[in-house]
């Protein structure tokens, strides 16, 4: 039977689907801004910019950009009824103050023990952190979307980052193109499983021993 | 009232001498003072150091990355030493590797509250961003509430380049939605501000004063930026 990882919307609905009415919520650049696309339905989801936009909404048709209202992806947007726009540094006061219910970032590599990289590639001289790190430690929850594996098969779910890491200790969930998982004090635990594989599969693939639940069910997003 | 609006850009750059350092705001395209940029490079001014978040974006738009193509920038204080992708390298990647131009990489939240500081009179201040990371590196730790904390300076400048979307013709400004960004920051944290304005400056009193997003007190030279062709404005672009 033919194996098919997870699609990059599939796994940002999955991480949407965690966040409760009335959450604040900052997306990082590339492919946790597909979580905006979730359909929410009665639930009011507040997306806060590092740029100091608290409420933005879908992106802007072509033609109808304002052109000054961006997201952190520095994709134009539209403004959301209710919102509201401060300076950069009231804007990180709302991320490091702890006024985030949860941020979702990309990133190269997760440990075990919660820890990530995200800004800074091996051999390159230059890194970029962005607002990052300071989502990191100020977001209540920092979630993780990520590919399973680099393009060269190597895993990026391991005891420790070998790259420079972007915050220590702060993850709690991560989801890949092969599940769901929990980073608990034990280390990852796989709580939903992409349709097809088998623990077998994804703990081949992982480069730390992963907790299985008795209670793992198939990935539903 | 004192003289603030002048009558071009390069008369309003026209005293920044080598050596100094400035502050760029803009997140995205919007707040980029884009003709204050241009003027800067026609000026010559060399030996710069650069305060900005990032440095530059891809695209023909006029912003930091030109100035930084000239090389007279010796050092750019960024949350952005390289491109997100290593496809979309600016010219800033390429000389920062070879040694040409000086970088120091800060987490977006403590460079923001860094030239807060500045503007703001405050000697230094902990933080618990980049605990744990290559930025502590060197740098003061000490728990507070049980929590590890960095100490961070504040950054200040010389001059700061502005864009706002309104003035009047004492200082005072408004932003427009994300143009605001680090534009009231930075206004606040140097010595001369020079702004860009997008409205015909207004007469004092036509702002309201609860809708002044940065006191005329920081503001020193105005320039109304002209119709395209002779101003430059944004075009939309898709990243």
């Amino acid at each position: 039977m033919e194996k098919t990882p997870l699609d990059r919307q599939a796994m940002c609905n999955r991480l949407a689907m965690e966040f409760q009415d009335g959450w604040v919520v900052n997306l990082g650049i590339g492919m946790p801004t597909l979580c905006s696309n979730y359909d929410f339905g009665d639930k009011q989801i507040i997306f806060h910019s590092e740029n100091g936009v608290i409420g933005y909404g879908p992106l802007a048709a072509e033609g109808e950009e304002d052109l000054h209202l961006v997201n952190a992806s520095s994709q134009y947007v539209t403004i959301a009824t209710g919102a509201a726009i401060v300076h950069h540094a009231d804007s990180f006061a709302i991320i490091r103050g702890g006024h985030l219910d949860a941020t979702v970032l990309g990133a190269y590599e997760v440990a075990e023990n919660g820890d990530f990289a995200n800004y800074k590639t091996a051999g390159r001289k230059g890194g970029g952190i962005g607002g990052a790190m300071d989502l990191a430690v100020g977001a209540k929850q920092v979630f993780i979307a990520m590919e399973h594996s680099t393009r060269e098969g190597e895993p990026r779910l391991l005891q420790r980052c070998n790259l420079p890491v972007t915050a220590v200790s702060v993850v709690t969930k991560v989801v890949t193109t092969l599940g769901l998982f929990e980073v608990t004090p034990e280390g990852f635990k796989l709580m939903e499983i992409a349709p097809s594989f088998t623990t077998d599969d994804v703990q081949a693939q992982t480069g730390a021993t992963l907790i299985i639940p008795d209670n793992l069910v198939e990935f539903n997003a | 009232m004192k003289n603030k609006v002048y009558s071009s850009f390069d008369e309003a750059v026209a005293g920044i001498p080598d050596g100094a350092t400035i502050m760029f705001p803009g997140f995205g395209p919007p707040g980029i003072p884009r003709n204050l940029i241009a003027a800067l490079i026609r000026q010559g001014a060399k030996d710069l150091i650069g305060i900005c978040n990032n440095h530059g974006a891809l695209g023909n738009l006029m912003d930091v990355g030109r100035l930084i193509e000239t090389e007279r920038v010796v050092k750019w204080v960024c949350a952005f030493t390289a491109a997100p992708h290593p496809s979309r390298k600016l010219a800033f990647e390429g000389l920062y590797e070879e040694g040409k131009i000086e970088a120091e990489l800060v987490p977006q939240g403590t460079l923001a509250e860094r030239i807060r500081a500045g503007g703001a009179g405050i000697g230094a201040f902990y933080t618990p961003t980049g605990v744990g990371t290559e930025v502590a590196e060197g740098k003061e730790h000490r728990e507070i509430d049980g929590r590890m904390h960095i100490l961070e300076y504040p950054l200040k400048a010389d001059y700061a380049l502005i864009r706002a979307r309104r003035a009047d013709k004492m200082g005072n400004l408004q932003y427009r939605l994300s143009q605001r960004n680090f534009n009231p920051l930075m206004a606040q944290a140097a010595t001369t501000t020079i702004v860009e304005v997008e409205e015909d400056i207004l007469e004092p009193g036509q702002i309201d004063p609860d809708q002044v997003h940065t006191p005329c007190i920081f503001v020193d030279r105005m320039v109304r930026i002209p119709p395209a062709p002779e101003g430059i404005w944004d075009a939309p672009t898709r990243t």
